[in-house]
């Protein structure tokens, strides 16, 4: 239930990612970073500081850092790689997609400043399509946790996972609720809330919003069920099937495309098992702009409220 | 360890093998194949220290990467001739539920491909982080890589040229094949390289040349590069090479970049080259 996951404090994603790194690395001596130059802004600092020898800073240069990730993995090393979510996965796609997922390299993708909530810079670096272009491809895991202790938990169980990994996370300063010591199980979902009238499934950023949700739903005397899905590929299907079969209905929260998103995975299980009504909360074919993470949100439409 | 005369007998078995290889299927290509055979049997026979069975991770031994992954037939034959799988399984070159992919691939399995290649410009990348992690394990061994000179034009290739001189790889030879082809014409014609000695230097990378088609300097080169390993530099050799070298018909041009020999040429082809350790 809800009151299992009280908001404890707020911190950035980006810094579960950066402790997770650090944690990872003292816990797995295979585990090395490379960054294209954002080392403050995906918070290596302190993986570098304890373990210099394992980081290699790539500059401004992604398509080489992931060949150089697909390098270091053949030889048997673990890597993480740090860059913001655009330059993660469109702007180096095809090295993703010969160098590290066809040939089954055990890289680690670290996407930073995903989605709208980046803010201020603006549509340039707010990739909305980063889960539809990783989730497209054969044997890619894709992971989207929601806070802080979600993140950090995240970043070290990849490293016990063999094969890719795209891990996504965001800049801005976040509320955090999910409990420090639930243990982070890739590919399965997690039940915050038992609900009776409409399921809603988010992921990311956009739970913290569903949580409000549901406390809004309730006033209205409607019963909602929340699944807060971290890993978007594989996807837990049991817990959804099972869900829908009490609700009959469901939402989908995601700060993504419409198009290739968590939604559209939602949709495609439903379509094939058990055919569903469902509302998407997430950007429609549009890009975004400048503004803080806040207005943005509401603006495209994926406020609490939505 | 082999003599050059037996390295250039190898060499002609491989150049038959690619021929064959090409011709079965009808598909492939024979041209950059044919150029780079001396390289690949001067180093998969002689210069490269490798361990059968096949280890993905190669720790202890020295690693390949080919970037220039059409030039799959005459990786396939070395690597079936030196014992990483069965001369046989050249026969399903290109076919379906083949190991032999047109352009390699650990997908399916295949012993002595450690990488996919094929989408040009993305090897040197993967060998400078095989590169690192050697240096991070205190491994001495070598890494080897291969490019084309047409992929140069990929820029993804000057990121790496760019961060090995930057992290002082010092332990990967790079080879380029310097045939001056490419699928649409001669390179100076469709995107000229310009200096490239001038170009490598200017990125960090200490520079030989070779002529990628006379086995003895093959030999004298790679030693000389693997001399040079340690110093704080990266190494390229800039390998003159002919595409189509060994068949009279195939040299001189880009034609045969990419277009397999009807059965008229391919006979006319192997009466050139030697049978030497048996057909596949």
């Amino acid at each position: 239930m809800l009151s299992d996951f009280p908001i404890t404090g707020k911190k950035a994603t980006r810094d579960g990612f950066g402790d997770g790194l650090l944690a990872a690395g003292q816990q797995y001596p295979n585990v090395v970073a490379l960054c294209a130059d954002l080392v403050g802004s995906l918070k290596m600092n302190a993986f570098i500081k304890v373990f210099p020898e394992r980081f290699i800073q790539t500059g401004v240069a992604e398509a080489n850092m992931m060949g150089m990730a697909a390098g270091l993995a053949t030889a048997g090393k673990i890597p993480y790689t740090g860059t913001f979510a655009n330059f993660s996965t469109g702007r180096v796609y095809d090295q993703i997609r010969q160098s590290i997922a066809y040939s089954d390299k055990n890289v680690k993708i670290c996407a930073s400043h995903a989605g709208l909530t980046l803010g201020e810079d603006g549509a340039t670096h707010q990739i909305l399509e980063d889960i539809g272009l990783m989730k497209m491809l054969p044997g890619m895991t894709v992971i989207n946790p929601c806070d802080y202790n979600q993140t950090k938990a995240a970043t070290i169980a990849i490293a016990e996972h063999q094969g890719p990994v795209y891990l996504r996370f965001g800049r801005p300063s976040w509320p955090i609720f999910m409990p420090e010591s639930m243990p982070f199980i890739i590919g399965k979902g997690i039940l915050m809330q038992e609900g009776t009238d409409v399921t809603i499934i988010a992921t990311g950023h956009l739970v913290a919003y569903a949580m409000e949700a549901v406390q809004k739903l309730k006033e209205q005397g409607i019963s909602a069920e929340l699944i807060n899905i971290h890993t978007i590929k594989p996807l837990d299907e049991e817990i959804v099937l099972d869900s829908i079969s009490k609700t009959k209905c469901v939402v989908t929260a995601e700060e993504h495309q419409r198009n290739g998103g968590l939604g559209d995975s939602i949709a495609q299980l439903l379509a094939r098992k058990k055919p569903t009504p469902q509302e998407y909360v997430a950007v429609n074919d549009s890009f975004g702009e400048s503004g803080t993470p806040e207005q943005l949100l509401l603006k495209y439409g994926l406020g609490p409220e939505n | 360890m082999p003599t050059n005369e037996e390295l250039k007998k190898i060499a002609s078995q491989v150049r038959r093998d690619i021929i064959r290889m090409v011709h079965q299927c009808q598909s492939g290509h024979p041209g950059g194949s044919l150029g780079c055979t001396d390289y690949m049997v001067a180093l998969y026979f002689h210069t490269l220290r490798h361990n059968l069975p096949f280890s993905m991770e190669g720790k202890g031994e020295d690693m390949f990467f080919l970037s220039n992954g059409h030039i799959s037939p005459v990786w396939y034959s070395v690597l079936s001739r030196s014992g990483y799988f069965p001369i046989s399984e050249m026969a399903t070159f290109r076919k379906i539920n083949s190991r032999l992919q047109g352009h390699p691939t650990t997908h399916e399995g295949l012993p002595g491909v450690r990488v996919a290649s094929g989408s040009l410009g993305q090897g040197l990348s993967v060998a400078i982080g095989a590169a690192l992690a050697k240096r991070m394990d205190k491994d001495p061994s070598l890494i080897y890589v291969l490019t084309g000179d047409g992929e140069l034009q990929e820029g993804q290739v000057w990121e790496a040229m760019m961060s090995a001189a930057h992290l002082k790889v010092d332990n990967i030879i790079v080879a380029v094949d310097r045939n001056g082809q490419q699928i649409d014409g001669p390179t100076k014609e469709v995107m000229s390289l310009g200096d490239l000695e001038a170009k490598w230097k200017a990125f960090g990378w200490m520079v030989l040349h070779l002529n990628g088609n006379k086995m003895d300097e093959v030999l004298d080169t790679l030693a000389q590069a693997k001399a040079l390993t340690g110093k704080g530099q990266p190494i390229v050799i800039l390998m003159k090479t002919e595409m189509g070298f060994g068949v009279d018909f195939m040299m001189g041009s880009h034609h045969w970049h990419g277009v397999a020999p009807n059965d008229e040429q391919k006979d006319k082809a192997l009466t050139q080259l030697e049978e030497t350790l048996g057909d596949y």
